[in-house]
Parts: structure tokens; sequence; C-alpha cells
């Protein structure tokens, strides 16, 4: 039995908290972000009405395009290792004893909890040359001298990747436990070893979940200013981070809206078009 | 022996123990019923069959050799399975030629196979269609091409006919068995439908908490049950207590009766058929127990007398030109034909 289609704006109330809540702290901020990315700014640190693109003009630059097309290029990479690592890891998971799960699930959790401050920090300790993970490899005997593993490429990609898995095994989670089991059975009796069966059944019947998984993860990296800073060099910063820079050392409220305004744009449409992308693969 | 042989196979889930001590041989072309309530251990015996389940003890061969440790994808039996599993993501060609695809077949193998196979089903021409677009029937049937794709040595089925109404299930069971009879392969059906079992098998495997009670052909398993379980499993029975009263005689109901069988337990318990007791009016008839009618019901095709004999309820049922002339309340002699009594041990 369906339900009827709300008819009377009275038929609406039981959603205006929630949009109210949504208008006020999403649909406003955004609008005024937006608005400021036309002002004009004014030397000395504020800004003041006006409409002009001089803004956006700015970063049309080879240095922004260079960091708007590592940022994406970061995320997306994150996004893909993450659940390169986390479907398999879930896909074990799923299939271990219900108190088993329980246990990793909330230390998945308490990873989770953890801000990206302590996960910066945590990891340049274990990257460092002093108290690092390389002294480990020397007294092991795997090499001669312990080095410095950051700043780097590697440790923003390694810690990036740590602050993602959780989520992503969250996502993936649902998805993986409700998938009938017997699909890997039947691909074994018609004579798939269970590598094969992974493959050729569990990995294609969950390509929609894959794809929106991988989007998912890719927006959450995209927010991510901090491990950039701490764990990279200069060249490894994203546009999160110069944003950050701009809208707060720099006091370029315009300059600063105006990027952020063209990172949504510019994540929005690729989230879009790999949506159409999947969408024409299942048809 | 060439055919599947069970060697005392044994599965148990830590202190539970779903199968005991499995033994059965099946000569090769044989159509099999594993045949049980929920819960028997039908189940876990064919997956340990298919090898989806590793046997906590016993062994499983096949034409002599020992298959115990091969993995399910090396034995190269077909399976259908109670959900049909059939892939989503693969049109119904490419889920009926999958087994060839992972052998490394062309394409036009895997194409030709297909339709020969949905030619089979009586399906021809949904080769490229999506899986979801079929209705239970027809997917039934896909499930069926895909298991056989590969002429397996075995064809295995767990509940195969469950999910469908009861009309197509059974013109699918008449189906199945012509299937069978025209591959000549072997098949175990695993199913709690003892009218399903009766259609289609050679050989009914009666089971219960984990154990064979029985496994003989179907009529046999009918005329002469294996236990008073099976008895009442496999069709209407009607089931009397009573003793050994000297060679072919027992003593039931408050009275004695001659019975055809040469073993007689002390503690016995007499199963006869609805169609072989005969209701007459009182004092006639041979071997017989006076009774009370405590209802009629006419069916159509048969009558059904129900009478109470010794406080003990006995179901009748005869044809309508044999219906007795006797009214609810009537007091009748009941007639249980020697040869009809079969004598369990309690």
């Amino acid at each position: 039995m369906s339900k009827p289609s709300p008819r009377r704006l009275a038929d609406y109330a039981p959603i205006a908290f929630p949009a109210g809540m949504l208008l006020a702290f999403f649909v406003v901020p955004f609008g005024i972000m937006i608005a400021i990315s036309f002002y004009h700014r004014v030397q000395g640190g504020f800004y003041e009405p006006a409409f002009e693109f001089a803004n956006y003009e700015r970063f049309l630059t080879a240095f922004f395009g260079g960091v708007l097309g590592f940022s994406l290029g970061l995320s997306s990479l994150v996004a893909v290792v993450a659940v390169l690592l986390a479907f398999p890891f879930t896909w074990l998971l799923v299939r271990q004893r219900r108190q088993v799960q329980v246990i990793w699930l909330v230390f998945l959790l308490s990873v989770l909890s953890l801000s990206e401050v302590i996960i910066g920090f945590a990891w340049s300790t274990l990257f460092s040359k002093t108290a690092g993970i390389t002294n480990l490899f020397v007294a092991l005997g795997l090499m001669d001298q312990a080095v410095s593993l950051y700043p780097s490429f590697g440790a923003v990609l390694a810690g990036m990747v740590y602050q993602a898995f959780p989520y992503t095994v969250l996502v993936l989670y649902p998805a993986l436990s409700r998938l009938d089991p017997t699909l890997v059975e039947a691909a074994r009796t018609l004579g798939a070893s269970p590598f094969r069966a992974f493959f050729n059944v569990i990995v294609p019947s969950l390509r929609n979940t894959i794809l929106a998984t991988i989007i998912m993860v890719f927006v959450f990296a995209l927010g991510s200013y901090l491990l950039p800073q701490l764990l990279g060099r200069p060249q490894q910063w994203t546009l999160s981070v110069l944003i950050t820079d701009q809208a707060i050392y720099q006091s370029n409220m315009p300059f600063a809206s105006a990027m952020a305004v063209f990172l949504v744009l510019v994540s929005l449409g690729l989230v879009g078009l790999s949506l159409l992308f999947g969408q024409r693969e299942k048809a | 022996m060439s055919g599947l042989v069970l060697d005392h196979l044994v599965k148990r889930y830590g202190a539970f123990t779903a199968v005991h001590d499995a033994a059965l041989r099946i000569p090769h072309g044989q159509f099999v019923c594993l045949l049980g309530p929920s819960g028997c251990g039908k189940t876990t015996l064919l997956r340990m069959i298919a090898g989806l389940d590793a046997p906590s003890g016993g062994r499983i061969l096949i034409d002599d050799a020992d298959i115990t440790e091969t993995p399910a994808h090396q034995r190269d039996f077909g399976m259908v399975f109670q959900s049909l599993a059939l892939f989503p993501h693969l049109t119904v060609g490419e889920n009926i030629a999958y087994p060839l695809r992972i052998r490394g077949k062309s394409k036009e193998d895997q194409r030709a196979a297909a339709e020969r196979l949905l030619s089979l089903v009586r399906l021809p021409g949904v080769a490229d269609r999506p899986v979801s677009k079929l209705s239970g029937g027809q997917r039934q049937r896909i499930a069926i091409a895909r298991a056989l794709a590969l002429s397996p040595r075995l064809f295995l089925l767990d509940e195969p006919l469950s999910a469908l109404d009861a009309k197509l299930r059974e013109a699918m069971q008449i189906e199945l068995k012509q299937l069978q009879q025209q591959l000549g392969i072997t098949t175990i059906v695993v199913t709690h439908d003892q009218r399903e079992a009766m259609t289609m098998a050679d050989l009914v495997v009666v089971m219960s908490e984990g154990r064979i009670l029985q496994a003989a052909p179907p009529v046999e398993v009918y005329r002469r049950p294996a236990n008073a379980f099976v008895a009442d499993f496999i069709g209407m029975t009607n089931l009397l207590p009573g003793t050994a009263a000297g060679a072919g005689r027992i003593a039931v109901g408050g009275g004695t009766l001659d019975v055809s069988d040469a073993n007689i337990p002390a503690d016995l318990v007499l199963s006869i058929r609805p169609e072989d007791v005969k209701i007459h009016e009182s004092g006639e008839g041979a071997n017989r127990l006076p009774g009370t009618v405590t209802f009629i019901r006419d069916l159509g095709a048969s009558v059904e007398v129900r009478a109470e004999v010794a406080g003990q309820e006995i179901v009748a049922v005869t044809a309508p030109k044999h219906r007795p002339a006797v009214a609810a309340g009537a007091t009748v002699s009941v007639e249980f034909p020697a040869e009809a009594c079969v004598v369990l041990a309690k």
C-alpha cells in the first residue's frame, strides 16, 4: 500500500524542523559564501559588497589549476585505495562470527572518532626518523639506518587512507552483509575457485555499491586540509589547504569563497558524471 | 561400486550433531529424494555431497574415488539452490554459460551451449534478457539449465520447487523427472514434501533428527515403512499401539487381530493405511474390531469415514461406489485385512 502524496501545506509539517535546520545551517551559509565570492576585497582584511569576477579570474591560472588537479587526483586516489583495501576486508568481516564482527566495528568506530589533528600527529610520529617505524625495520635488519618518511606524497596518502578506511568499511558493510552467500557457493559448484568467485560474482554484483562508495570517500577526502599540511610538502597541499590559508591567514574571504564555490561545483560535476556513467552501464 | 557412496558421514556443529552416521549407496542414473521435516539434516547432507560443508567424519566416494577432500569447484557437480542463486549482474545466457566461461570456452561455444540448454528446459529465445525480468518458474528453469551446463556427474537440488505455487510445482515435478530420465543423470533432490518425493524419486531417503531412517523405492516406503515415524510421515496412516499375542496375532484396541507379518516384537505399533481399512455393518467382516462412526466426509472422488475404536480414531477411505451403508453414531465393524497390517517396533 503506497502512502498518499502530501496535498495540503499541513501535510509537510513533519519535515518542517529538518528543513528549517537545513535552510539555516546549510543553504543560508552556502548562499552567503556564494555572495561573498563576488565581493570586492578591501586591503587590510575586509571586503565590501560588489559583483565582480576578479576572485574567479585569479585562480584561472596554471598554479591554481595545478592545485585543483592535484586535489581531485589525490582524493580520487585515496578513494580508490581505500575501497581496494576495505572491500576484501569487509568481505572477510561479514563472514566472521557475530562477536568478532562487533569487536571490529567498535574498533573502526573508535578510529573514526579520532580527529584529523590526532591522526596527523600520530602518523608524523610513526613516519619520523627518531621514533618512527623505520627504527623497527632497522631492528629487524631490513634497513641500515632509520630515515624520515615524511613530508612526502606517500605520507599524505597513507594518512588520508587511514582516515577514510573505517568510513569506507561502514559504508560497504550493509551491502556486503546483505549479499546472498549462496551466490558464491553457486559459482563454486559451477567450477569457480573461491578467488575467481570473488572477482566474477561478488565484485560485479556490487558494482553500483562500489561506485557509490568511491564517490562518498572522494568527497570525504576532498575536505581534508590538515593531513596534507602535517604530512606533505607545500607541493602536496590541496585546494582545501589554500582555502584555509586565504580565509584565515591572508584574511581574503572573497577569494577563499570563490575557491570553495569552485571546488564544490567541480566535485558536484564529477559526482554527477560518474553517476551518469554508472546508470548507462547498468542499462 | 560405481555410483555415489556415503560412508558413515557425520556432521557436527559444536555440541550439535546435524547428521549422524549417514550411510547410503546410490547407483548411477537414480533419482533420489532426501525427504524429512525441516531441520532433519537433509540439506546438510546435500551440502556435504556438493563439497560446500566439510564432513566431521566419514567419507564420500564416487566410482570408488574418495572425494571427501576435493573442493566444491573441482567436483563437477551441478547444483540448484533454494534461493536459485542466479547472478544478478549477468543475462540469462551469461548465467547459463558461466561454467563454460570459467573453463575458457569461446564466446561462440558459450552462446551455443546456452541456446541448447534453454531449449532443453523449454525456454528458448530468452538468452539476452536480464534475470530480473523473468518469472519465478522461468528462473527455476534457468537455474536448472545452468547446473546442467557441463553435463555434471551428479545433479543436486536443494528444495528447488519450494518457491513455486502448488500448480506450477506439480508440473515442474513431472518435468524434472522427465528431464532426468532423458539425460540419465544421477540426481539428488532435497524436499520436505512427501508427494514431491513420491512423484519423482526412484529412491526415497527418509530422514529425521540427523538420521537416515529408511532408503527404499517410494512404494516400498509407503507399503513397508521401517518405523512409525516413516509410516506417519509418508502419506496418512492409522497407528495403534499393541502387544504380541502369539504367532501371527497381535492384541490391539481391546481385541486381537491376525497379521501376515512373521516378525512380531513384544511392544508394537500397528500401522494401516486408510484405504486398506474397511467399515462394515456391525457383526460383518473378518479380522475386525468393534467401533463407532464419528464422522463421514464425502469428498466426491472418495468417502472418508472416521470411527472410534477403543478410544482411538481410525480413518477409512473408500471409493464412493463402495460406500458403506452406515451413518454417524452407528456401531460398526472395522476390518483390518491381515495382509495390509504393518507391524512396527515401538
